[in-house]
């Protein structure tokens, strides 16, 4: 069972008051776009084992969207940010680092 | 290898079973193999069984980062079927469904086939419409199902309630030669069999990178050193995505844990496979009397081999309506396994980018039914380069658009 804080109206709860959105940080791609960069963005998914970006709804609270930092193999949650960013914030970077040493940050895709 | 038999079994009894073999060599690795499967599951170990048997390639090694079978083949809830509606998922899960039919006797070892019939519970008038064009779909694949009725249905299965007040049971499709079989049978059977031909199953060997040069596989590296090797089968079911990385490419899959539980065992009371996909719960009886109990995903990304409680509550509470005797039954173990999700809930059996390197995954929620004809298919694949029941499963289909869509059929059980 987890249990997410919601940076938008700051409830923290446990996981049936939230839906999860799938991986995080996707750019997305439109008409123009090549054939790589559009399967990129519909279907291609990190998965990582360990350190995972993603979205989160808090479908049973406020409503709204929101960003999450966990360890899939831990179900460590590092920290929850805003989803008005295309990046994982620095502190959130900072507190993985602390705990996760040998963590390498992404290369965007 | 010796042969078992009643022969067999007699002869030890009078011999104090002083005269069993290991049923498979406890193997070291070697320096280099013709070619190498990562994933000691059903679908890594049958893919090596008939590389050797259909195709002779016997110098080769299975790497098990556990043991046998203890990933999803050893976790899951053993239903057998092939009544899917699109014609590539039709061809090779009834292909093996067909080979789980002569399996104990191909592999000389019991796993226990019991093709008691499965039905897929219509709950839901969408429900009614889309089985019944699944059973039509399937007379044309040379599937046997057919669409029944509710009455039919309680006679197949007097512990069901078909009048719910939320979900009353409109029909079903029934699959007579679906069932069961012993899901650690599968996985010892194919072992003793693999190494029987001379390869190598290494337990305890976890694949940590993959070498290639030039854009050609070359080898792995392993916790018990390098091995090298002409082709590779990745086989690794929830970590193909992690493998992959290894590799440098990425995957459409998602790895989520799927869980089960399994009551105290009572007296026989269901002789068939009941699904229930409207309320996400399906239920057989073991041989030992225990309900074995299925339901759904959770929805994020996971490795630990566990779930979240509230599916378990989920699944019970949508099984006491239909099933009302469920509620008196308690539950004895439950557990998780890591399936890896595809963007259209169908599996890769697939070149790569890597020329050598062969992926086998997305069998997500419903792969063991699979496992005997995936493991052919994807034998075919390795020694020629191409089968024609991989042909539509290949992962350029995600970027032509080319969807397998059985999420009808197998979005949620199996
Ligand atoms: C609870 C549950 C219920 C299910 N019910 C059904 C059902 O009723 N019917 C059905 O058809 N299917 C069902 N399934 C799905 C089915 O279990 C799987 O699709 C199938 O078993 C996958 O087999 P596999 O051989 O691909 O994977 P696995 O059996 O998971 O084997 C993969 C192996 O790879 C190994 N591995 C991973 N990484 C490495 C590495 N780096 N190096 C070496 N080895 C590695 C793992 O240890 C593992 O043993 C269920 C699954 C679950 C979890
Ligand atoms: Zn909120």
């Amino acid at each position: 069972m987890l249990i997410l804080t919601c940076p938008n109206c700051g409830v923290t709860a446990e996981e049936t008051e939230f839906h999860a959105g799938g991986e995080a940080h996707l750019t997305r791609f439109g008409p123009g776009a090549s054939d790589d960069d559009f399967e990129n963005y519909l279907f291609m998914r990190d998965n990582p084992k360990g350190v995972h970006f993603e979205r989160w709804r808090h479908v049973y609270g406020c409503g709204k969207w929101f960003h999450a930092a966990r360890d899939t193999v831990t179900l460590e949650i590092f920290g929850t940010y805003t989803a008005q960013t295309s990046t994982p914030p620095q502190n959130i970077i900072d507190k993985i680092s602390d705990r996760r040493p040998d963590w390498q940050p992404p290369q965007k895709q | 290898m010796k042969k078992y038999s009643a022969f067999a079994i007699a002869r030890e009894a009078l011999r104090h079973h002083t005269g069993w073999q290991r049923a498979w060599r406890d193997a070291q690795p070697k320096k280099r193999y013709d070619a190498i499967i990562i994933g000691a599951g059903g679908h890594g170990l049958a893919t090596a069984y008939y590389l050797g048997k259909n195709f002779g390639i016997t110098n080769v090694a299975i790497l098990e980062k556990g043991w046998l079978g203890g990933g999803n083949t050893g976790r899951n809830t053993t239903i057998i079927r092939s009544n899917y509606l699109q014609d590539p998922s039709a061809a090779i899960y009834e292909k093996s469904r067909s080979l789980y039919e002569t399996m104990s006797q191909d592999l000389n070892y019991n796993v226990m086939f019991s093709p008691r019939g499965v039905i897929m519970l219509a709950q839901t008038h969408h429900e009614v419409r889309g089985y019944q064009r699944t059973a039509h779909a399937n007379m044309l694949q040379g599937v046997t199902t057919e669409f029944i009725g509710p009455e039919k249905v309680k006679e197949l299965v007097p512990i069901i309630n078909i009048n719910g007040p939320r979900y009353p049971v409109l029909g079903g499709l029934w699959q007579a030669r679906g069932g069961t079989a012993r899901h650690d049978a599968v996985a010892w059977g194919y072992a003793r069999a693999c190494s029987d031909m001379g390869m190598d199953v290494i337990q305890k060997c976890e694949v940590t990178g993959i070498r290639s040069e030039n854009g050609k596989v070359v080898g792995v590296s392993t916790n018990r050193g390098d091995i090298d090797c002409d082709k590779l089968g990745m086989v690794v079911a929830g970590h193909s995505g992690h493998l992959a990385d290894m590799a440098g490419f990425r995957l459409p899959i998602e790895s989520v844990s799927l869980q089960a539980l399994v009551s105290e065992p009572i007296k026989p009371c269901m002789d068939v496979v009941v699904m229930a996909n409207t309320v996400h719960g399906y239920m057989s009886q073991s041989d030992k009397g225990e309900m074995v109990i299925g339901g759904g995903t959770d929805g994020y990304n996971n490795y630990t081999q566990r779930g979240s409680f509230h599916h378990i509550e989920e699944t019970v509470r949508a099984l006491i309506e239909t099933f009302p005797m469920v509620s008196r039954l308690k539950m004895l173990r439950q557990w998780g396994g890591i399936v890896d999700v595809t963007g259209d809930r169908s599996p890769i059996l697939s070149k790569t980018p890597v020329e050598g390197v062969f992926i086998n995954c997305g069998w997500g929620t419903g792969g063991f039914k699979a496992i005997p004809g995936s493991g052919w298919a994807m034998a075919e694949l390795i020694a020629k380069g191409r089968s024609p029941l991989t042909d539509a499963f290949g992962l350029n289909r995600f970027q032509e658009g080319r969807f397998i869509d059985e999420s009808v059929a197998a979005g949620v059980a199996h």
